[in-house]
């Protein structure tokens, strides 16, 4: 049946440039929360500076550290894996690079005799690893795409409780690092204890120590108690931005990819239909014309009359 | 002279501007004031209210929610999970949240968590002069 081919070829097009605007819309809506995203990290950026400065004059100023987030455990029998990424798909290579990495570390541990908690930050992260029988300890879900200060304090808080029981003796921090708007990188940060370099800066550092000259209330080990865990949930939060304008980063880059490539399949469809529709054409004036000599063969008068009456319909 | 005060919280800067005095609470230490060229401080802070006086005798007050303060000669920073300037304390909520405290507080006396928030709340209310003679200040 002439024009069929041409029928199907235009309902996939039609598919094709319904998806495509789907995939542009998401696309715009990622570079729109990039950009928020990329804001808040900045906007974030301050209070961590400030706390890492805080953290410094204390170590210049001598405070005699002991505190449970900074002790070294002589055998380390579990490590906690903290990994970050996303609730949704549809964001390229995103999720799946930041569990391949995870899991290597996972693996790594295993191979050495160790344990691990897995605690899953994203829908993504939970499904992967329970659906590979791996053991989860906690799931937080629901904010990937903008986590807020309280979605970091939760998670540190069970992520302290692992620590400060002891149950685990190291947790490592797996996440997504956002270098710019073109890369971003898995990474994998040891969380704590804290290392004491970040805590120690100046440790060794005499002339520091002797430039600072800070007082304390109550004292510099009281300040450093209560400032600790806080460092702790800062880190956290930090990473969560880090991660969240990844997401979008990736999930605009994925989009667009999708978008160029609905463009590019509606050009090459829409000359496959043009070609359809033409050789139809092609296909029916040929059988008018042979008609028309079959007919004239018989009778010329009618045979004009009939080719008028059938291309005229 | 004039000196820098800036509130920050974990996610943004909630505050920036100059100041001739501050007055906050630390933990254990009491009432502390800061004029420019104080000795450089670092001090835990009470759930209390910081009190910023300005040039010209305008005193702005912020109820804060814990933190630290950090002086380094010529800048005071606060750095909190919460401070929130007194014209902008939503006195209604919280009121509820001192009756919620207060109601988890007789349940728990030793529920540190309701204490916290009652304290959180009064201090809302103290700055925001809203004070039902709670024991803010």
């Amino acid at each position: 049946m002439p024009g069929g081919a041409e029928r199907i070829l235009r309902r996939r097009i039609n598919t094709v440039s319904n998806t495509k605007k789907i995939t542009r819309a998401m696309e715009l809506i990622a570079a729109t929360r990039v950009a928020r995203a990329q804001q808040r990290a900045r906007a974030a950026r301050p209070y961590s500076e400030q706390l890492t400065g805080v953290i410094e004059d204390l170590a210049a100023g001598g405070a005699e550290v002991d505190h449970p987030l900074l002790r070294q455990a002589e055998s380390i029998s579990k490590v906690a894996f903290v990994v970050c990424a996303g609730d949704r798909g549809l964001a390229g290579p995103y999720n799946a690079q930041v569990l391949r990495t995870a899991e290597r570390e996972i693996q790594a541990v295993r191979s050495d005799g160790g344990d691990y908690a897995i605690i899953a930050v994203g829908r993504k992260v939970a499904d992967y690893f329970s659906f590979r029988g791996y053991n989860i300890d906690s799931t937080y879900s629901g904010f990937t795409d903008n986590p807020s200060y309280e979605n970091a304090r939760d998670i540190a808080r069970r992520v302290r409780q692992l620590f400060d029981s002891q149950e685990a003796q190291q947790v490592d921090l797996i996440y997504t690092e956002f270098v710019s708007m073109g890369t971003q990188r898995p990474i994998v940060r040891r969380f704590l204890p804290l290392e004491k370099t970040a805590v120690m800066a100046a440790e060794g550092g005499g002339e520091a120590a002797a430039l600072a000259g800070f007082s304390f209330e109550p004292s510099a080990e009281g300040v450093l108690a209560d400032l600790l865990p806080r460092y702790v949930e800062a880190r956290l939060f930090t990473a969560l931005l880090d991660a969240a304008a990844s997401e979008h980063a990736n999930r605009q880059r994925a989009m667009k990819a999708a978008t160029d490539n609905a463009e590019e399949l509606i050009v090459k469809l829409s000359r496959a239909m043009n070609r359809a529709r033409q050789e139809a054409i092609t296909t029916e004036i040929m059988e008018i014309v042979g008609g028309a000599e079959g007919l004239a063969e018989d009778d010329d008068d009618l045979n004009i009359e009939l080719l008028l009456s059938e291309l005229s319909s | 002279m004039a000196m820098k005060i800036e509130f920050v919280s974990p996610e943004d800067i909630l505050y920036s501007g100059e100041a001739v005095q501050v007055i906050a609470r630390t933990r254990g230490g009491g009432d502390i004031a800061f004029l420019t060229g104080h000795e450089p401080f670092i001090g835990s802070l009470e759930t209390c209210e910081v009190r910023v006086y300005e040039e010209g005798g305008d005193i702005r007050r912020f109820a804060v929610r814990g933190g630290f303060v950090s002086v380094t000669g010529p800048e005071v920073t606060v750095l909190s999970d919460a401070a929130v300037p007194a014209g902008q304390i939503d006195v209604a909520a919280a009121r509820t949240q001192l009756a919620d405290a207060k109601a988890a507080e007789d349940a728990n006396p030793e529920d540190p968590y309701a204490r916290d928030d009652r304290r959180w709340a009064e201090v809302q209310l103290a700055a925001a002069g809203a004070d039902d003679g709670g024991a803010a200040h």
